[in-house]
């Protein structure tokens, strides 16, 4: 059976990636196409808030893409990525809250509400260029990746591995949340930024830009693997993929571990503000409470129940996690802890790959 | 009402006939307090019918109500004012007469009633019967000045130097006098020295500029805060241009006393700072040595840690709930309970969880944190998501106070005294008790000992179990500090961590180092940077720290090292 219309590129030609972009493309046609076209009454269509939901949890699988991408191809274990995340998003919300002009609560034409309640005279510096969409683009890239450079550089260098680096990972978002509770740091301090109006002119509350965010997300992930498997084919890919294994006998063999490190943690660190570049739009908040350690901790949780080193997998992993804690936290709030707490352990003790490892597709690296 | 109306007319009008009130009280009060402190004796019903013209009395009346009951001299003024001052004083709504109630404490079903002037009981009543005698600041300052006159003669030396202290802050003629009979009489040198510098004080407004000077080098580097508001007073220039004091040597002679007290404040609040910064780094240490146990001897990361002690915590809050009249002891008594609470649940974790996982760190840190999150679910369930009330004993409440600009806690001073006992404790058991022996034998080469005949299996519980009793006694000492609720152990599970690996991971002494210098630097960062900031700034220090040597401040040497 031959496909000669269509020829997919070589590193995501493998069965498991075929079907997950798939279904990545039906999802995002299916949603906003439930969502705008089948009226209302039908038992087919999809809510605007179930548009939302699905768009937040792949953003969240976007993130938990970029985690797996470094765990489970180069053995570093980020418990700081959700600072990334957080960082991407508050790119994000600047270019929103400038978007809203006069009709703020004080309707000042440039300060964004929170500075004008604190008295604020003039912009501080680093807001200036939010107003342009480009630059909030190219910012929600350079901050999580230039912080990434910064620590990684430092950190890499200085050959601080395993635990240690996963203990100042968490330091770093928990430095990075107490100082982005400060107001005088100029974000809003802890209550960050809401009230968004509108993106590239399009009114967030509407359907139709609801949907195209959610497609926007779907499209981004799908780029992202594909970015992260060209990656791994590569010789680079099998480098990391040996320092996971033997970082001292790679080392040996003369390779300067620490700048495939470092490239590849700055990559993963970019993807991750991404996808809070595109959670802040559709969640409609970006505040301090991001960068708290738990959320990092999660994310980690994220992959290792969809199955660590898959890529896909740590996707499914967010999408499935987050579905269940949406469920129980609807249905049974008492008991949400105690199954993610159970997940946890379950997950650890009995099924080390993950749940990929039940399925029977093998991915080619893994 | 009508009845109260009535009395409060005629309360009126008795205050309207006494003329310069509050004047005539003061003068009243200095010749039987200065001159005849017996002489002016009132009996008992006399006394009682005095207080209870405070019923109806305004604030103003009040005032002198207060003053004439202090010219009585009756052995019971002190209590009624000292009740007045407390908010302790009520009248009973059915018959108008006013009583001193034993407790207001919130909560109390029945008060007790006293006698005003016998301290007799006088039976109880519901609160909701009674109506408190209200005051407001000028009145309370007028009866804490009238109290300490009155204790200004107290045998207690301790007392008197109170009474003084409080007097120093208004001084007038009639205080003056007294405390000059005083001076003549005081045997003790700290309160001999207090009356001296009150007597200073005064001379600062002789016209003589001579007994001015003598009294300006007299109160050199003297720390109470009313001794430098007159000195600064002195070298201030007033609105036409000269100085408040004309003397020029007066001036330079307070301008250079207000340097030597400035320097003498200065050593002072830096060895505040460092006090402070000890007693945060001793929190610091008591919440990191469990987990220098768990993850420094045996490689657990152990994410549950804050978890365990927020049990000892709520250990604590049971403990208080099962012994409510001996809240004393009650600390004492939970310190073992929460270590064997803590001890049992971390064996439970080991021999459940973690037995499973040696050897895979970053999985037992994925594990560990879900068994947190059971933990706090657990607690959430059973004792409900709201923050628990811990009393703190009376023993621990007050302070140790130096001088005037130097004064310690007691709950700080017995938070480091505590950490110092179980740092001491931990490091006992390790070197010289059998299991402490094996615990490191298993953390050098577990191969070898179990060769050796050492049972790793038991030994890897019982040092988990340590390790997780010890979180449970720091959650004993975390109760007086912080608020009991099921999140009390996440906010301090990264500063622990830091504190290890920072000290150097599997070295007690670098814990103990680590946490001290991590809490002393902190409080030095707090004044020039906030409290956040500095926080902040310890951070980004601490993972520079770690860039540079990245196995802490006293690494490991050695084979041992190689495999962590």
């Amino acid at each position: 059976m031959k496909a000669p219309a269509l020829r997919l590129p070589a590193v995501i030609a493998d069965r498991a990636s075929v079907a997950f972009l798939a279904s990545l493309a039906v999802v995002a046609l299916v949603a906003p196409l439930l969502n705008l076209a089948v009226p209302e009454s039908s038992p087919l269509h999809l809510s605007s808030y179930a548009v939302g939901l699905i768009g937040k949890y792949l953003s969240y699988a976007l993130l938990a893409l970029a985690v797996d991408f470094i765990w489970g191809y180069c053995g570093i274990l980020s418990l700081g990525h959700a600072a990334f995340f957080a960082l991407g998003g508050y790119a994000m919300g600047m270019y929103l809250m400038r978007q809203i002009g006069t009709r703020g609560v004080y309707g000042h034409p440039v300060l964004p509400d929170f500075m004008v309640f604190l008295n604020w005279e003039e912009l501080p510096w680093f807001w200036y260029g939010f107003d342009q969409f480009w630059f909030a683009l190219v910012m929600v890239a350079l901050a999580p990746g230039a912080l990434a450079f910064v620590f990684g550089w430092l950190a890499f260098r200085s050959r601080v591995t395993g635990v240690y680096l996963s203990i100042i990972t968490q330091a770093l978002t928990y430095a990075l949340m107490l100082a982005f509770f400060r107001n005088d740091m100029g974000f809003g301090g802890n209550n960050g930024f809401t009230d968004f109006k509108d993106l590239l002119g399009f009114d967030l509350q509407s359907d139709a830009t609801r949907s195209a965010l959610l497609a926007a997300t779907a499209v981004a992930l799908g780029g992202a693997y594909w970015t992260c498997r060209a990656v791994l084919a590569s010789r680079a890919g099998r480098v990391l993929r040996a320092i996971r294994d033997a970082e001292s006998r790679t080392r040996f063999l003369g390779y300067r571990v620490q700048d495939y490190k470092l490239w590849v943690f700055v990559l993963s660190a970019v993807l991750a503000g991404v996808a809070g570049a595109l959670y802040v739009p559709q969640v409609g908040i970006i505040n301090p409470s991001e960068f708290e350690p738990i959320n990092s901790i999660e994310v980690v949780i994220w992959v290792a129940v969809g199955g660590r080193g898959t890529l896909w997998g740590a996707a499914a992993g967010a999408v499935l996690v987050n579905y269940a804690k949406t469920w129980f936290t609807g249905a049974l709030p008492d008991v949400w802890l105690y199954a993610l707490g159970a997940m946890f352990v379950g997950v650890t003790l009995f099924l080390p790959r993950g749940l990929a490892g039940l399925l029977p597709v093998r991915s080619r690296d893994a | 009402m009508g009845g109260s109306r009535s009395r409060r007319a005629t309360v009126a009008g008795r205050a309207a006939r006494v003329p310069g009130g509050r004047r005539l009280a003061w003068l009243l009060l200095a010749a039987c307090l200065a001159a005849h402190p017996a002489a002016a004796q009132t009996g008992d019903d006399e006394f009682r019918t005095l207080v209870g013209e405070l019923a109806g009395a305004n604030l103003r009346q009040k005032e002198e109500i207060a003053g004439r009951l202090l010219a009585t001299g009756h052995g019971g003024v002190r209590d009624v004012l000292t009740a007045l001052l407390e908010d302790r004083l009520f009248e009973r709504e059915d018959d108008g007469r006013v009583f001193v109630v034993e407790s207001n404490e919130e909560g109390l079903a029945t008060f007790q009633l006293l006698d005003p002037a016998t301290l007799a009981d006088a039976g109880t009543i519901a609160p909701d019967r009674l109506d408190r005698i209200i005051t407001n600041n000028r009145l309370r300052r007028f009866l804490r000045t009238g109290i300490a006159r009155f204790d200004s003669s107290s045998p207690d030396a301790g007392v008197r130097l109170e009474a003084v202290r409080e007097l120093l802050r208004s001084l007038d003629d009639a205080t003056l006098d007294l405390l000059r009979e005083r001076a003549a009489v005081e045997t003790d040198p700290d309160v001999a020295f207090e009356i001296e510098t009150a007597l200073s004080v005064e001379a600062l407004d002789d016209p003589d500029p001579g007994v001015r000077l003598a009294a300006v080098e007299r109160l050199s580097g003297r720390l109470n805060p009313v001794v430098h508001n007159r000195l600064s007073a002195l070298v201030r220039t007033t609105d036409d241009g000269g100085f408040a004091e004309p003397d020029e040597a007066v001036r330079a002679a307070a301008t250079d006393a207000l340097w030597q007290i400035d320097s003498r404040r200065n050593v002072y609040s830096v060895l505040e700072t460092v006090a402070f910064g000890l007693s945060l780094g001793s929190v610091l240490v008591l919440v990191a040595i469990g987990l220098a146990i768990t993850f420094g001897v045996m490689g657990v990361i152990n994410m549950a840690h804050g978890e365990l002690m927020m049990l000892g915590a709520y250990t604590t809050y049971v403990v208080q709930l099962w012994m409510p009249d001996h809240i004393g002891v009650s600390l004492l008594v939970a310190v073992p309970a929460a270590f064997v609470v803590a001890g049992s649940a971390g064996v439970l974790i080991e021999r459940t969880v973690i037995r499973f996982l040696y050897g895979r760190p970053l999985e037992t840190l994925l594990a560990t944190f879900g068994v947190s999150l059971v933990l706090q679910q657990l607690v959430r369930t059973v004792f409900s998501a709201n923050n628990r009330a811990v009393t703190t004993p009376a023993w621990m409440s007050g302070a140790l106070r130096f001088n005037e600009a130097f004064a310690l806690t007691y709950n700080r001073l017995y938070i480091v005294l505590f950490a110092l006992i179980v740092f001491a404790l931990v490091l006992a058991v390790m070197r010289y008790t059998r299991l402490g022996l094996d615990i490191r034998a298993v953390s050098q080469n577990r191969t070898m000992a179990r060769a050796m005949g050492v049972r790793t299996e038991w030994v890897d519980a019982m040092t988990f179990g340590l390790g997780a009793g010890i979180a449970g006694v720091a959650g004993v000492a975390l109760t007086q500090l912080t608020n009991v609720g099921p999140n009390l152990g996440q906010s301090y599970i990264v500063d622990s961590f830091m504190v290890v690996v920072f000290g150097g991971v599997g070295n007690l002494w670098g814990t103990l180092i680590g946490g001290m210098s991590l809490g002393i630097v902190n409080k030095l960062l707090e004044p020039f940077a906030g409290a956040v900031l500095g926080k902040i700034l310890v951070l980004v220090v601490l993972i520079l720290f770690i860039q540079r040597r990245p196995r802490g401040l006293f690494p490991q040497t050695g084979r041992a090292a190689e495999s962590v």
